[in-house]
């Protein structure tokens, strides 16, 4: 705290204030934080983790004839489950949704459904279920991301919404502190220990500013109705009917029609799949909802794909589901406060975002993790050199950040090496194999925990980077050895699903063992990573 | 820094507390005051809620008196969520 005192007087209470708050609020929620963005960031790639991590699975071949598919999952759908009140079909259009797919709810038994909701993954030819070990894939990773695990969803939605919150602070106290924020920008000092770390903090901060700020404050948008419920509460009343009045005055396509009616044919599909894709376009449909099927007064709502922009959720058409009139056209969104909050949403979800522009979501997430990984090292480069400059004993809860910081620093991206080591290792038969991927994962994590616990911090540091190059630089070794997909025939095939996770694990193993190269060419006596000893007598005074 | 043990429990409880009272209460009346269909309103004060929350942490933080703190989220939170109950006919 002592720099902020050499500010402007007038200001300095209140920047000291602030910085105050930045440091405190992103020390206790940093490792969180650093847990949220991590996963959230490996989310943006959640379908191709799951292709690869179920390498069973032929490749994807979106844009199928859109009529043939339609037709074969409606057939899978008649026999699965006769008499649901309502038949979902999945068109594999673009990444989001790589294969068919169909979903039912509100059958019985007694009809002779094989359950009374339920879906399946389903080739699109021979409407047979495509099936793969059973693995969390890329969807437990996102899911983790604002669900957690170990947890219950109101548990989940507390210790996330608080997070959260607080990265929202974090990020506005971080601005306000930041008096020169685009000189710093260009400022880096390499090697300078405190100085180094602050430089880096601020560059990973500054540079995706934007997109924190559109990540954190739209994370917040995203899960409004469960935050703020009493916002809704005061305009329609408590309970459940309250909640569905609003989602049917501000979400449901008008024309739907509560009682099912008499049983009737199901209007022919062909028909309708024609007229939408002559407005949308050829492979354009993402999903074909149909309510009360085979009942006079079903309903046939279709979807439209979402990857032209970013706050567009597609149109939806309703048709009468026995006649096939189109009924209603509905646009994205109805009102301007749901075209913002449908744009934040996008923005947050990137669903529509091609490779490249993927591929940029992917390295704004680092940068935020990278901003809160150096914050929570800064914090203890700055009492280290503190605590070496007073020749005092090292404060306990200095000792402590340092071992949660390479236990979760390191320790969390070894946990999710070992989740896919877990996924090619694990046998395919084993019960609960899914769920023990994700155990072996947190157990990894906390071996590492606990390896930094009982390791000087800078070894651990070194040891535990030596462990990730190895554990994310072999995982295409692995894959050649337990898959027929290695890394020369996904890239002589053009499989950029495979190649990509390959080269990408590979490259985060190269960069691992090139910071644990670094780390143990050290002097043994500087004993701690963050501060060089030139830095201890170069900077501060 | 002058802000420990129980006034900076006091002071962070006020910011995450009262702050959401204020949060709620701020959500509800700009939702109530515009002429838009309640739906619309709904969503609308969710948008602004969080702004007004995060603004109250910065702002609790910034003076850092607990009886301050408190009083001067709850007066507000609660005129607030009076008027916004009114203006949008609440059924509560």
């Amino acid at each position: 705290m002592q720099k902020i005192t050499r500010e402007d007087p007038s200001e300095g209470g209140f920047r000291q204030a602030m910085a105050w708050l930045h440091t405190w609020s992103g020390l206790i929620l940093g490792w969180l934080l650093f847990f949220i963005f991590l996963t959230g960031t490996a989310g943006y790639f959640d379908t191709e983790i799951d292709r690869w991590m179920q390498p069973e699975l032929p490749r994807a071949q979106p844009r199928a004839d859109t009529a043939a598919t339609a037709a074969v999952l409606l057939q899978r759908l008649r026999s699965e489950a006769p008499a649901a009140e309502r038949w979902l079909l999945l068109l594999p259009v673009d990444r989001n949704q790589p294969y068919p797919g169909i979903a039912w709810r509100g059958a019985a038994a007694a009809t002779g459904a094989s359950a009374a909701s339920g879906s399946a993954r389903v080739d699109g030819s021979s409407g047979k279920t495509l099936a793969a070990r059973d693995t969390g894939g890329g969807q437990a990773l996102y899911r983790m991301h604002w669900r957690l695990h170990y947890l219950s969803r109101a548990q989940a939605d507390v210790i996330v919404g608080v997070a959260t919150l607080f990265m929202l602070v974090a990020l506005i106290t971080g601005v306000i502190i930041h008096k020169k924020i685009f000189k710093d920008f260009f400022t880096f000092r390499p090697g300078k220990g405190q100085r180094s770390w602050l430089d880096a903090h601020n560059v990973l901060g500054v540079a995706a500013l934007p997109f924190h700020l559109m990540i954190t404050y739209s994370g917040l948008v995203f899960m409004a109705f469960s935050y703020m419920p009493l916002i809704l509460t005061a305009h329609y009343g408590a309970g459940g009917s309250a909640q569905q009045q609003f989602r049917a005055e501000v979400s449901d396509p008008p024309g739907l029609v509560e009682a099912a009616g008499e049983p009737a044919a199901l209007v022919a599909l062909g028909g309708l799949i024609a007229k939408a894709e002559d407005r949308w376009g050829q492979g354009r449909i993402r999903s074909i909802d149909i309510r009360h099927p085979q009942h006079s007064n079903a309903r046939v709502i279709f979807h439209e794909n979402i990857e032209k922009a970013a706050g567009n959720a597609g149109e939806r058409l309703v048709f009468d589901g026995v006649d096939g009139t189109l009924l209603h056209t509905l646009a994205p969104a109805t009102s301007a406060a749901q075209g913002f909050r449908g744009l934040l949403i996008g923005l947050h979800e990137g669903l529509f975002a091609p490779p490249l522009l993927r591929w940029l979501y992917f390295c704004s997430g680092l940068l935020g993790t990278g901003m809160i990984a150096t914050g929570l090292v800064l914090w203890t480069a700055k009492r280290r050199r503190q605590a070496v400059r007073a020749a005092a004993a090292t404060p306990a809860g200095l000792l402590l950040v340092e071992k949660l910081n390479v236990g979760t620093v390191v320790g969390l991206p070894l946990g999710i090496a070992a989740y896919f080591w877990a996924n090619r290792l694990l046998a395919v038969d084993i019960a609960g194999r899914a769920d023990w991927e994700i155990h072996i994962m947190f157990l990894t994590w906390l071996a590492m925990l606990i390896h930094a616990a009982v390791r000087p911090a800078q070894r651990a540091w070194g040891e535990q980077l030596l462990l990730a190059a190895f554990a994310f630089g072999a995982l295409p070794l692995l894959n050649a050895i337990t898959t027929e997909r290695h890394l020369g025939h996904s890239l002589a095939a053009g499989d950029w699903v495979f190649a990509g996770f390959d080269l990408s694990v590979l490259a985060i193993g190269l960069v691992s063992g090139w910071a644990a190269r670094r780390l143990w060419k050290r002097p043994r006596q500087a004993a701690y990573l963050p501060v060089a000893p030139a830095a201890l007598d170069g900077t501060g005074s | 820094m002058g802000l420990s043990g129980w006034r900076l429990c006091s002071v962070a409880l006020a910011a995450l507390l009262a702050g959401y009272c204020l949060a709620t209460a701020a959500g509800v009346f700009i939702g109530s005051l515009l002429p838009v269909p309640r739906g619309e309103a709904v969503l609308i004060g969710m948008l602004c809620s969080f702004v007004v929350y995060a603004g109250a942490v910065i702002w609790a933080f910034a003076v850092r008196r607990p009886a301050q703190v408190w009083l001067g989220l709850m007066i507000p939170a609660c005129a607030l969520a009076a008027a916004g109950a009114v203006l949008a006919g609440s059924p509560l």
